[in-house]
Parts: structure tokens; C-alpha cells; sequence
């Protein structure tokens, strides 16, 4: 009994150090940006009034640290009660660790010391002044974006189903629009910006039509070579049970299809970043794109930073969410892949 | 007598050919089957079993011959026509469950059916497994799962290929029984492909061997004593015997190659 006591508080032990070790790089992060001087003179330490606190960037730099470390204190908390977890936290401890001390290295050379190239490099609490100046006007941005991508990334799919679905099961359709697809395919969806913008009525329809056909493309001729790949003694099956052509098609051919089908949308949904991003950089009123371009006029390249960093956490969520619906979809297929 | 006969084979040839070579899979093969018969068939692989049922299940047409089922040309396949295929052909994506009711949907007859699904699950003794997929469960429950998807449509003919293959001898020597039953109950016909012969004999009224190259029905046998068989009774030693003779007979003599 106190065998297994004591080897369960070992655990415990060394399992509250991994956390520690992995809180630790963030805590010194914070320490070098309190006890390190602003020797650089021009960085201006002016104080923003944001959710009724007033801050100067290194205050707001050090509760986002904070903030950090207390989420991955949280993760290890949760790791620990669930054992299954604790590995990859375990994998992740060190990367995590040297992570914080590259925070702390960037905040010296960008921040205090400004020996990086200014303002093309600034530290990570002068890109943090973008959110304390303007949170709200990223924040429009960032909705801007999200809407464009929804409606364009939802059309597309659908629309790139469907026609994926009838040039796999008509031979006549794959005959007249494959060619079709596989010409327009080929082009980057921006290249139609210039007719995009004439022949639409607003800038947002125009930017949602080159994101369903860049989403169209690869999600269509994957639906189209999941249904045309469906083994015929699947549909033998289906026809002696009393299955009729619609059957065929929606029961056999396009459940058979599906997992193609996800890897046509994770495939678009990369695409669709891209033209998203390049759509408003051309000429949108809004997003996240639009901002870049504005910033850069101005030579705020610490908006620009935080527009890229928006963005990452933006389309890692959306891909998480896409990820999430193909596990869910493709559920009957787990177990059955090599790397599951 | 005639009018009691629903499926007729008359004179049904089916080649394959590619660019390099014909087979005969099916030469000149005719047979009647009466209504509410057991037939199973035996014979060597590659004899033609499968593509004889593929024929009567509509899923294949004949270069010659004809099939008659009631006495109408075989144009296509039916949910009538039940068949259990030599791969248990599950749909991968639907849990067994939902394989077993997939007949029932596409009929478009599901809610009307559905209490019927439990009944069918227990009869191949799946219970607790409804909601596992097809590649969690083992080879010989997924054709389990298959008779049952086939069953579950009352067919009026049944065709089984080598269904019971992947089973062992109890689960095998209960569906056999449940068979038997189900015919009993539903009127319905059977053939039954099998390379076992105590299966057939156990199960069948007329046993047919098929030899193959070409692909052609050797030997027609009666099975004519009375269910339920015992397995080690002296008419089933007997008929055992007979149908061994006969088997080797068949295959120690097969056609000469040229006969057309
Ligand atoms: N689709 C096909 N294309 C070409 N040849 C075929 C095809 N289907 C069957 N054959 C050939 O026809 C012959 C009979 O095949 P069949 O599948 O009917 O045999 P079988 O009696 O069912 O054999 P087994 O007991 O091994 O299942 C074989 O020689 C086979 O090679
Ligand atoms: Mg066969």
C-alpha cells in the first residue's frame, strides 16, 4: 500500500515540476522585462486607459505573460487529472520553456536595446500597442474578416460538393466541366480580382466570389474522384437490397466519398486563407488584410505584426473547427487509419 | 407440378473475355427450382457458382440462354431476390445496426420495420454490438450481419454465397437451423453455394456440382429424407458417402478442354 503511495506522490512530484518548468520560461520573461533598464530612448512608454486600467505597453506585455503562464498552469492542472494528456504536455514542456526565453530575448533586442532594424522589428510588447491604441478597430477587422470567410469558405463547399457530386456520377457532366475545373483550377482565385470587382455590386460580394472559387476547385474534383472511386460491388450490394439510383448516389457513393470530400475542404480551406487575405489587401473596406495595407502606410509595422498574429489565432481556430466536423463526420473511420 | 417452379435456367452460357483469353464460366447450364426448394450448389473454385447467382440476382446478363423467375425474363436485380455475397459487402460507414436496416431504407419501408431490427440482431446473436462499425467487429460476424441485411427484406429467393465460411461450427449449425426456419416461415427458396457438404446435405433438397473449365453442372443429387437430419445418422453417412463419390467422380474426369 505505501509502495504504491509513494510512487504515486513521485508522479505527482515530478509531474508539478514539469508544470513549473513550463510556466518557468513565460515567469522570466516577465522578470527580464521588470529588472532589464529601456536603454533605447525613443520607445514611448505613454499610458492607453484600456478596460479601465491605464497601461503602458510593458504592463500590458507582462499580463499577457502572465496570462499565458496561467493558461499552460491550467492545461498542466488538467493533464494531471487526466492522465492520457499528460504525455503530449510532457513533449510540449520544453518547446514551451525555450519559447518564453526567446520572448525574453526578442523583448531585449526589439524593446530595451532596439538593436533590431526599427520600426520594421519591434519587440513584442510594441507590437501589444497596436491592441492597446486600437483594439476596437482590429477587432471590426477581424469580423470583417470572419464573415467574408464564412460566407465565401460555406458557399464554395457547398457549391463545390454539388458539382463534385454530378461530374462523378454523370459521365456526360464530367465530359463538358471537368475540363472546365481543371483549367480554372489552376489559376489563383485573385487573378479574377480586376472582373471580380467590376461585375459585383459591392467589394464583399466581389471578395466572396473568388473565395468560392478558390474553395470550389479542390473540393469539387475530390468529391467528384470519391464518388467515381466507389467499388462497384458496393453499388451491387446496394441494388440487390432495393436501392434505386438516388439511393446509389447519396447512400453508397457519397458516404463513400466523404472522406475525400474533408480532404478537399482542409485542402480549400488553406487556399481560402490566402485568398481571404489577398482579396482585402486588393481593395476591401475592412479585414484583416485591409489593415495590414493601411498599417503599412503608415509604416506601423507593430499593427502589421498584430494583424498577422490575429490571424494565426483565426485560422488555427477555424481549422480546429474544421478538423473537429471531420472527426465527427468521418467517425466510422476511426480505427480503421494507419495513424490512429 | 410445373407451375410450382419459380426460377428456371435454360441453357445459360456466360464468358469472360479480355484481349488474351476467353472463359467459360458458365456453359450450357439449365436448371429448375421449385418454390420453397433448398438447393445447395458444391464444385471446385472457379466453376461458375458465383456467376450463376449473379445471373439470377439480375446483376449479370448471359451471352445465351435464358432465366425465367415466374416465368419472367430476369432483367435486373430486386429486393425480392435476396443475396448474401461471398465478401460480406457491409457499408463501412453505417454501424451494424444501420447495415442491417439499410435494405429497409432503401425500400423506403424503415419506420414501419424498425422494431423488427433487435429481432434480426439477436438472431445472428450481435446484441451489444448495434452500434460498432463494420471493421470493429470480426470476419465472420460481419457476415452474420450480412445474412441478417438480406433476411431483414423477406426475400422470396434467397441467394447465399459461401455465407457461412467464416464460421464456427456453433454459430454456423445455428443459422443453418435459422435458415431451415425461415423458409419454413416465409415460403421463401434458397440457394445456397458452399463448399461444405455436410452444410448440403443437412439443409438441402437437391444438391447440384458444378465442375469447372468449362463451368458446367456435373451432377444433380436428391436429399430426400426428413428434417430435422442428424448429422450422424446412417441416411446422412449415406448420402454423404454418395455425394463424395460423385464429387471425385466429377473431378476425376472433367471435360476434355475442347468441347465448347
Ligand atoms: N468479372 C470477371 N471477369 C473475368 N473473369 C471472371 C469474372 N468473374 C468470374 N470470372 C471467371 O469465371 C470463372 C468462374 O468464376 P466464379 O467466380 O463464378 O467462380 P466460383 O465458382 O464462384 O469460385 P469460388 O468458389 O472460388 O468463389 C473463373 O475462372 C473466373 O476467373
Ligand atoms: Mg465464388
Amino acid at each position: 500500500m505505501s509502495d504504491a503511495g509513494n510512487k504515486i506522490n513521485k508522479t505527482t512530484q515530478k509531474f508539478g515540476l514539469i508544470i513549473i518548468f513550463t510556466m518557468l520560461g513565460f515567469g522570466l520573461a516577465i522578470v527580464a522585462n521588470i529588472i532589464f533598464p529601456q536603454v533605447a530612448e525613443d520607445v514611448s512608454l505613454e499610458k492607453y486607459a484600456v478596460l479601465g486600467l491605464n497601461l503602458n505597453i510593458n504592463d500590458a506585455y507582462r499580463i499577457v505573460l502572465a496570462g499565458i503562464i496561467s493558461i499552460y498552469g491550467l492545461l498542466g492542472v488538467y493533464a494531471y487529472v487526466k492522465p492520457e494528456r499528460r504525455d503530449q504536455y510532457i513533449k510540449q514542456a520544453k518547446f514551451r520553456f525555450v519559447m518564453g526565453l526567446a520572448l525574453a530575448l526578442w523583448d531585449l533586442l526589439g524593446t530595451k536595446l532596439e538593436v533590431l532594424p526599427q520600426p520594421f522589428f519591434p519587440g513584442p510588447a510594441g507590437i501589444i500597442r497596436a491592441f492597446l491604441m486600437e483594439s476596437d478597430f482590429i477587432w471590426q477587422n477581424t469580423l470583417y474578416s470572419l464573415r467574408l470567410f464564412t460566407a465565401g469558405f460555406l458557399a464554395g463547399v457547398v457549391f463545390g460538393i454539388g458539382t463534385g457530386i454530378l461530374i462523378g456520377w454523370f459521365p456526360k457532366v464530367y465530359y463538358w466541366v471537368a475540363p472546365i475545373l481543371n483549367i480554372t483550377g489552376i489559376i489563383p482565385a485573385v487573378a479574377w480580382m480586376p472582373f471580380a470587382l467590376t461585375l459585383f455590386p459591392t467589394p464583399f460580394s466581389a471578395a466572396v466570389f473568388l473565395m468560392v472559387i478558390c474553395v470550389w476547385f479542390p473540393v469539387a474534383s475530390l468529391t467528384a474522384s470519391g464518388v467515381q472511386s466507389t467499388p462497384k460491388a458496393q453499388f451491387e450490394v446496394a441494388r440487390t437490397l432495393g436501392g434505386n439510383e438516388l439511393y446509389l448516389l447519396f447512400h453508397v457513393a457519397v458516404p463513400h466519398a466523404m472522406p475525400q470530400i474533408f480532404t478537399g475542404i482542409n485542402t480549400a480551406s488553406a487556399f481560402a486563407f490566402t485568398t481571404l487575405v489577398m482579396a482585402e489587401m486588393m481593395g476591401q473596406p475592412g479585414g484583416l488584410g485591409y489593415y495590414i495595407n493601411a498599417s503599412k502606410v503608415w509604416s506601423a509595422y507593430y499593427k502589421v505584426f498584430a494583424a498577422i498574429i490575429v490571424m494565426a489565432i483565426l485560422f488555427s481556430l477555424i481549422t480546429r473547427i474544421v478538423k473537429l466536423i471531420e472527426s465527427r463526420a468521418l467517425r466510422w473511420q476511426r480505427g480503421l487509419l494507419k495513424n490512429e | 407440378m410445373s407451375d410450382d417452379i419459380i426460377l428456371e435456367i435454360n441453357d445459360v452460357s456466360r464468358r469472360y473475355s479480355d484481349e488474351e483469353s476467353t472463359v467459360d464460366a458458365l456453359n450450357h447450364v439449365s436448371l429448375s427450382v421449385k418454390k420453397g426448394e433448398f438447393v445447395s450448389i458444391i464444385g471446385a473454385s472457379g466453376c461458375g457458382k458465383t456467376t450463376l447467382l449473379r445471373l439470377i440476382a439480375g446483376l449479370d446478363t448471359p451471352q445465351e440462354g435464358e432465366l425465367l423467375l415466374n416465368g419472367e425474363r430476369i432483367t435486373g436485380p430486386d429486393p425480392s431476390r435476396g443475396y448474401v455475397f461471398q465478401q460480406s459487402g457491409l457499408f463501412q460507414w453505417l454501424t451494424v445496426e444501420q447495415n442491417i436496416a439499410s435494405g429497409l431504407k432503401a425500400r423506403h419501408v424503415f419506420k414501419e420495420n424498425k422494431a423488427r431490427i433487435p429481432e434480426y440482431i439477436s438472431m445472428i446473436g450481435l446484441e451489444g454490438f448495434e452500434k460498432s462499425y463494420p471493421h470493429q467487429i470480426s470476419g465472420g460476424m460481419a457476415q452474420r450481419v450480412a445474412i441478417a441485411r438480406a433476411l431483414i427484406n423477406n426475400p422470396k429467393l434467397l441467394l447465399l454465397d459461401e455465407p457461412m465460411g467464416a464460421l464456427d461450427s456453433f454459430t454456423r449449425a445455428d443459422l443453418q437451423d435459422k435458415l431451415l426456419e425461415l423458409r419454413k416461415e416465409n415460403d421463401a427458396t434458397m440457394i445456397l453455394v458452399t463448399h461444405d457438404v455436410d452444410e448440403a446435405i443437412y439443409l438441402s433438397d437437391r444438391i447440384v456440382i458444378m465442375t469447372p473449365r468449362p463451368g458446367k453442372i456435373s451432377e444433380i443429387m436428391e436429399v430426400k429424407f426428413p428434417h430435422p437430419r442428424h448429422r450422424g445418422g446412417a441416411e446422412f453417412l449415406e448420402a454423404r458417402r454418395n455425394i463424395l463419390e460423385k464429387f471425385h467422380m466429377a473431378a476425376a474426369n472433367p471435360e476434355p478442354e475442347y468441347t465448347i
